[in-house]
């Protein structure tokens, strides 16, 4: 220690103020960010908050969106933010913003723990990073075609999705599992009440989940393969970002006389980016590790006196992948849509969309699969859809499911938080056809039916009209035929015996939800008769509207 | 002994340790003291071997019952008392002290539970819900003059509680009064037992609310309903109830009767602003609601039930099957006449 030199200000200020600490200290705040808006994403809680900002933010929602569409919807303008901010810095946003990255990178942090020399070889680029680009090339196809498919493997999109149906309603299920144990030990358990610690009603269950839950960790499982695999092998959004971060003005510049070729940079190199040959713009993550890692103080993050050299400027992708992909995309569009089950000649009635769902082609130009919605609904009725309703094309988009929950009257939370407007925004008065949308009537979402085989009045001769009690609308869209019977075993009963009238009925499926018959409800909503569709009405016109 | 030669080079005895020679023992024997007690222990003790049927392992319903939070009669006191004009505040007053005022009921450092009717998404202006002023102005009432400690607001709604609790205007109501609302959640119910009641002897009833609580007060709104012809005080209490409610439509006036001995309200208080005259207990149009001028408040939810249907439905047919059947069961008396007094 005495034989050491004095330590400067500059070596100082280096050990604690080093940019790798300010990247932790952005991705901190913008994981808590992320947590904070699933948290937000309930009624009592959404006071205003831009909980979908996030899914706002990220380029290839928009970029998807606007070719399938042809428009920039509400607030996805703030990609732009992302996309100048590559075009200065290349792809920090996968390392400063993306709570996908941080989680990958966290999970390699705390599990995957090799000797320096193994990481060095995991750290390498591989030729297979290629196939990102490959992915984002066939979903771009598609979607300019007409099937947004990108929310499969979007990472924000795949973050909410996860979030939303499997970790937080698995909090859900261990909180309310565990509370019991509090309130034995203090009887009066105010502060470990579920509905403090959970959102949602009491059970919240979403089919398919085990599915959307494995999706999701085998993609955070992988990092113990590979570090970062699915950032470096499969995000479409890294690649997308990586094509425009071979124009961006700031990179790892490596000065050649300084480096003794250690290869010590690629202990903790997140991109996988060859900072110690040719940096790969298109791959570097601007995580900063080499800059911390390096001992010769050869590698700088500048856009002064940059090697021309010393660079691969664009993405390592052959013409023949490209055309490749490019021929896969054209070939998936057909291959999904082709499969009948999202056209209006045999669609399914159990594919039945939050009020103010735009038509279905539509809708599938611009639902992303986000599950904000469905995080959102207060009753549980919304669910990710399953292969049953609408086949692959429609998998993870919101359908309701009758069973579960019903659509509560005067809610429209689910178009509030849609991000890309596949809900489009609506207001109460809209939902319900009041003020000045009476004309227009109320938003239908399916229309009820009564199987009178199964039906207690009807098939068994024993009173019940659940059904006709919760219907929410004024005059009632279940009436009751009332009878005087004697029934199997003598006994006189009064049967209210329920009917739909179709005209008045606007699908929200209280009726289904409450029947007493449960397992296969002997009242059920359908699609049919929804409004968002002509072709898929059911009646000529109301009998209410002609009658005036 | 080390001297002793053994048959190959290779073998070599491990001696035991004093240390090892223990432990081991004190493991055989604890071993042998664990598999004697699963045989030998009866059958109710716990890990015992002996449950052969299956049946003991079976979840313990372990029921509660509620107290009575009646207050003791007073010779000369009203059963019903009947407000009417003047604000919401004044018709209250009004009713409550041709009772014998609030404080004949609420003693100083009571714990007062206020059960409304929330069950609906729905503004207060549809009368599907208890009106939100009603319930702000009795929390004063209670925490101010009659001086409760605590003031507590439950319901189990139909829809989302959340929701249902903010679009009636209740929750905002009761925190503006002082009040604490308490929303149903999967561990907040416990069975009650209720000796005498033919469908809920033994049913899931939302308890959580009810810990520490010795007065009850019922504030229902008048309403129609298709099935049981009105939904009132007594109806009101159903609210309570978890589980698989919904068969109870197969014999309402049943479970309704039933439900006027589950519960003896301290008070309980009808809600005559706003009446759904027709497409109840949901309602759905303004054009359903009548506006009336009437808060009831009183000890018999039977006799009071009676007189809104009466009065306040305008109904001439019968009274409702659930009325007699509650009358049956001892929960009141459906003649009212002489027990009420109107004040204007």
């Amino acid at each position: 220690m005495s034989l050491s030199r004095p330590v400067t200000l500059q070596e100082k200020t280096r050990k604690f103020l080093r940019l790798t600490q300010v990247r932790v200290f952005s991705q901190v705040v913008f994981f808590g960010l992320f947590l904070f808006s699933v948290w937000a994403t309930w009624t009592s809680r959404l006071e205003g908050y831009p909980v979908s900002r996030l899914l706002e933010m990220d380029p290839l929602v928009a970029v998807s969106t606007a070719l399938s569409t042809g428009y920039i919807y509400r607030y996805l303008g703030w990609a732009l933010g992302i996309i100048v901010l590559t075009f200065l810095f290349g792809r920090v946003f996968c390392n400063w913003i993306c709570p996908f990255g941080t989680l990958h990178q966290f999970v390699n942090y705390l599990f995957n723990i090799q000797p320096n020399s193994k990481r060095i070889e995991q750290n390498r680029y591989h030729p297979a990073q290629y196939f990102k680009y490959a992915i984002l090339v066939v979903f771009l196809i598609m979607a300019a075609l007409g099937a947004l498919q990108i929310g499969l493997l979007d990472p924000i999109v795949m973050m909410y999705r996860g979030f939303a149906t499997f970790v937080s309603s698995a909090w859900n299920m261990l909180i309310s599992a565990i509370t019991p144990l509090f309130a034995r030990v203090r009887i009066e358990a105010s502060w470990s009440d579920t509905l403090k610690f959970s959102p949602g009603v009491a059970h919240r269950v979403f089919v398919g989940s085990f599915w959307i839950g494995l999706w999701f960790l085998l993609f955070v499982a992988l990092n113990l393969w590979k570090p970062r695999f699915f950032c470096r092998f499969v995000c479409p959004l890294g690649a997308f970002l990586g094509v425009l971060a071979r124009y961006s003005l700031f990179r790892i510049n490596r000065d050649v006389t300084k480096c003794t070729d250690c290869n010590l940079c690629l202990t903790r190199c997140e991109g996988a980016a060859d900072p110690q040959s040719m940096v790969r713009k298109s791959e570097c993550f601007s995580c900063m590790n080499c800059i911390d890692d390096c001992p010769e103080d050869a590698l700088q993050f500048t856009m002064m006196g940059l090697d021309r050299k010393q660079v691969v400027e664009a993405p390592d992708i052959s013409r023949r992948r490209l055309v490749f992909a490019g021929i896969t995309g054209l070939l998936a569009f057909p291959l999904l849509r082709n499969n009948g089950t999202a056209t209006d000649e045999n669609f399914s009635p159990h594919m039945i969309r939050p009020p103010g769902s735009v038509a279905e082609p539509e809708f599938l130009k611009k639902c992303i699969k986000c599950d904000q919605c469905i995080n959102m609904c207060p009753t549980n009725v919304l669910q990710p859809a399953t292969l049953k309703e609408g086949g692959f094309e429609t998998l993870w988009t919101p359908v309701m499911n009758f069973n579960i929950g019903h659509c509560q009257l005067n809610c429209t939370l689910c178009s509030e938080v849609c991000p890309t407007g596949a809900i489009r925004k609506i207001t109460v008065a809209e939902k319900l056809g009041k003020g000045e949308y009476t004309q227009k009537g109320p938003i239908v979402l399916g229309t009820a039916f009564i199987n009178t085989t199964r039906c207690l009045p009807w098939a068994n001769q024993i009173p019940c009209v659940v059904c006709e009690e919760v219907c929410p609308v004024s005059p009632k869209a279940i009436q009751t035929i009332d009878e005087e019977v004697k029934d199997v075993f003598g006994k006189r009963v009064i049967l209210n015996k329920p009917f739909i009238v179709p005209d008045l009925c606007i699908g929200c499926g209280i009726c289904q939800h409450e029947c007493p018959v449960q397992d296969d409800p002997a009242v059920y909503v359908t699609a049919i008769g929804e409004s968002r569709s002509k072709s898929r009405r059911l009646l000529l016109h109301f009998r209410s509207s002609t009658s005036n | 002994m080390g001297s002793k030669k053994y048959p190959h080079a290779d073998y070599q005895k491990e001696p035991v340790s004093r240390r090892e020679f223990i432990k081991q023992g004190v493991a055989v024997a604890a071993m042998s003291a664990a598999a004697g007690y699963l045989m030998l222990a009866p059958e109710n003790y716990p890990l015992s071997l002996r449950d052969v049927t299956g049946l003991r392992s079976q979840p313990k319903e372990k029921p509660f019952q509620l107290p009575d939070f009646r207050v003791p009669k007073e010779a000369g006191v009203f059963d019903i008392g009947i407000g009417r004009k003047g604000s919401i505040g004044v018709k209250l007053r009004k009713a409550l002290d041709a009772i014998g005022g609030i404080t004949r009921y609420i003693k100083p450092g009571d714990v007062v539970l206020i059960k409304p009717n929330v069950a609906f998404d729905r503004p207060p202006m549809l009368g599907a819900t208890t009106n939100p002023e009603i319930i702000e102005e009795l929390i004063r009432l209670l925490l101010v003059e009659g001086r409760a400690r605590e003031v507590r607001v439950a319901d189990n709604p139909i829809e989302s509680p959340v929701d249902c609790f903010a679009k009636s205007g209740i929750r905002l109501a009761t925190e503006r009064a002082g009040g604490k609302v308490y929303l149903p959640d999967s561990n907040a119910f416990e069975i009650l037992y209720t000796p005498g009641a033919t469908l809920i002897e033994r049913w899931p009833f939302f308890k959580r609310p009810f810990q520490n609580v010795n007065k009850v007060i019922g504030v229902a709104p008048v309403k129609d309903h298709n099935l049981c012809y009105a939904s009132m005080g007594i109806k009101n209490w159903y609210g309570l109830l978890g589980g698989r409610r919904n068969q109870f439509h197969q014999n309402i006036h049943e479970i309704v009767s039933d439900l006027s001995i589950m519960i003896k309200p301290t008070l309980t208080i009808l809600d005559g602003t706003r009446i759904l005259m027709k497409n109840g207990p949901t309602g759905g149009d303004p054009s359903d609601v009548k506006p009336a001028d009437v808060i009831m408040a009183g000890v018999d939810p039977v006799a009071m039930d009676a007189w809104a249907f009466e009065n306040l439905l305008e109904r001439k047919e019968k009274l409702p099957e659930y009325l007699y059947k509650a009358e049956q069961k001892g929960s009141g008396k459906i003649d009212f006449r002489g027990r009420i007094k109107e004040v204007v």
